[in-house]
């Protein structure tokens, strides 16, 4: 029983980190109804943002790991923004091909870009927040593994705030359900994208951040299987709809949590490929798809 | 008297026969690379079928050209020590069979990844491929019976020029009479508007399907030829790298056009070398093109102003 406790609790974190890295993938897919490959490496910058921050504002506290934190998010906010500008916004009207591949390009330069600034090999990531565990019972909890599951709750709550009961989500809103007649009422599509971009690429940075604390070592590459598995998370819960990125994220985590617990371990990057035929076949709309017509 | 392009393939199977067997004399370096060309033509011109004339984008070719070379690699290397054939028979007997079988499998491991995401409207496929690149390698990775992550090696080196242009020669034919057969013109159809082809009456996700299986079956042939020209096989090999690679060269070639692709595969192999003094900015170099040619020039680098094709 607390061996199931233990491993759901793993699987809460891990989900929680896919779900931060999902919405990314689900609000851009809403507005633009394009994938962006290069979210995943959004993720990894943030991680070494947070390399590269910590020793300069002294983390290991409290303060110092909050800090850390909104660094990166608000790094990974510029470039995202600054990705889209150069790289999406001149292929506005093209075919999703056209933009796809352009997305494909971006995420392949910063990969390699990464490994020339960074450095191919792994890198240590340092504690940002100070380390302690918890045992209830029989159960042993990381102190980060509490604040990955706070860091996700609050902005979590964030992001539902913003996008229902800001002038700025409610235009999200509406340029993801009709963008030809969003524009017609007054909305500055580019201004709302740019935004959009800003919002998903922090909530990256914050992911990158969270899951370098959970496993503390970095490399240039090391985007791309969470980015996959974010992604199964965002078309598990319906792509475009924003709770079901975050449950989709959250179930990703517990199976992926459970399978490692078995011995089938060896193949549990495998299974989030699985559940992604499988909801293809079955459910192409997601769990949380077409039941809500909030589309963002 | 035979059609233009059958007497072209005739004409090339030829002058492959006539450059394996003079091959003995060619420098061992541009024989490599030769090959390394033919190779990269069957990969590049394979995977146009599926990204340039049908408008799906897969970015797991390389994924389906190591289960080519693994299947080709496992029938010459286990049943080739079993069967006790000469080795004349081994390699003008076995090998091709092997390339089918590679071949065949690739195709099968295309239909179960293309079956699902091709259904579907949107860019699913290339999420779906990229996945299914980096499974293929955990999956040889933990697989004991190919070598695990250690890798196959020990592989007959069967493949020569004749082999390799054989199978060049008759991609490009297949692919280029697909799509000047009536049926093919579905491929072109779907690609330059789904809704128009699906309301013309065609079956777009078998179209679809149809050109990712048959793309995956050239890439599985071309995994074969490439175990063993190499002689030695690991699941890194097969990397997302080298799926990039072959975008590249369709997409510089200019997707949906026979001629620009294959001048753009020879281009990119031969250039390759010079390249490899790069280093790391080869595939910086490689992100810049893709963006670049996406920004500026779309459709391809080398446009020759042929006769349009008429959508």
């Amino acid at each position: 029983m607390t061996e199931l406790l233990q491993q759901l609790l793993n699987g809460l974190s891990l989900g929680a980190i896919y779900a931060l890295i999902a919405l990314g993938y689900t609000m851009v897919y809403g507005v633009l109804r394009f994938i962006n490959f290069a979210h995943s490496d959004v993720f990894m910058v943030g991680a070494y943002l947070g390399f590269y921050l910590a020793p300069r504002v002294g983390s290991g506290t409290i303060l110092g790991g909050m800090l850390v934190l909104s660094g990166a998010m608000a790094g990974c906010a510029v470039l995202g923004v600054l990705i889209e500008k150069l790289a999406y916004r001149p292929l506005r009207n093209r075919s999703t091909l056209t933009v796809l591949i352009t997305a494909i390009g971006v995420s392949l330069l910063l990969q390699n870009l990464g490994q020339k600034i960074f450095g191919a090999n792994p890198k240590p990531f340092p504690a940002i927040f100070p380390v302690t565990q918890l045992h209830f019972g029989g159960l042993t909890v990381s102190s980060n593994q509490i604040i990955v599951l706070l860091v996700t709750l609050v902005l979590l709550g964030t992001l539902h705030w913003v996008v229902n009961h800001t002038r700025m989500g409610t235009a999200m809103r509406a340029l993801s359900f009709n963008a030809t007649a969003a524009s017609l009422v007054g909305i500055n599509n580019d201004r709302v994208i740019s935004f959009t971009f800003a919002l998903g690429s922090a909530l990256a940075g914050a992911g990158g951040i969270l899951y370098a604390m959970n496993y503390p070592s970095i490399d240039p590459l090391m985007g791309t299987l969470p980015g996959l598995k974010a992604f199964v998370a965002a078309v598990l819960g319906g792509i475009g709809n924003l709770p079901g990125a975050a449950l989709g994220g959250m179930l990703i985590g517990l199976v992926e949590t459970m399978v490692s617990g078995t011995r089938a371990s060896t193949f549990r990057d495998a299974i989030a490929f699985a559940i992604l035929i499988l909801i293809l076949l079955f459910r192409p709309a997601g769990l949380l798809g077409r039941l809500r017509v909030e589309k963002v | 008297m035979l059609p233009r392009s059958q007497i072209w393939l005739l004409a090339v199977l030829g002058a492959a026969a006539v450059m394996s067997a003079v091959s003995g004399r060619l420098n061992p370096y541009w024989l490599d690379v030769a090959m390394g060309v033919g190779i990269n033509i069957i990969l590049a011109v394979s995977l146009n079928l599926i990204n340039g004339f049908t408008g799906q984008f897969s970015l797991g070719h390389a994924g389906f050209m190591a289960v080519g070379a693994y299947t080709s690699a496992m029938v010459t290397t286990v049943l080739g020590s079993r069967l006790g054939l000469s080795p004349v028979l081994l390699r003008w007997g076995l090998f091709p069979v092997s390339l089918v079988a590679g071949g065949l499998l690739a195709g099968l491991a295309g239909l179960a990844v293309g079956a699902p995401s091709l259904r579907l409207k949107g860019d699913y496929l290339a999420i779906v491929t990229l996945g299914f690149g980096e499974i293929i390698k955990v999956i040889l990775q933990n697989l004991n019976a190919v070598g695990g992550a250690r890798g196959l090696s020990g592989i007959p080196s069967y493949t020569n020029l004749f082999w390799t242009f054989t199978v060049a020669a008759v991609t490009v034919y297949v692919v280029w009479g697909l799509l000047n057969s009536t049926y093919g013109r579905g491929f072109l159809a779907v690609a330059d508007d789904e809704v128009a082809a699906e309301a013309m009456g065609l079956n777009t996700t078998r179209y679809k399907i149809n050109a990712f299986v048959v793309g995956s079956f050239f890439a599985g042939a071309a995994g074969g030829l490439y175990a063993h020209l190499k002689g030695y096989i690991s699941p890194t090999g097969f990397d997302f790298n080298k799926s990039i690679e072959i975008v590249v060269m369709v997409i510089l070639g200019g997707m949906g056009r026979h001629l620009g692709v294959i001048v753009a595969a020879i281009l990119l192999t031969v250039v390759q070398e010079p390249l490899r003094k790069l280093g790391d900015w080869r595939m910086i170099l490689y992100a810049l093109l893709l963006i670049g040619l996406m920004l500026t020039r779309p459709q391809g680098l080398f446009v020759w102003p042929l006769k349009r094709r008429n959508a």
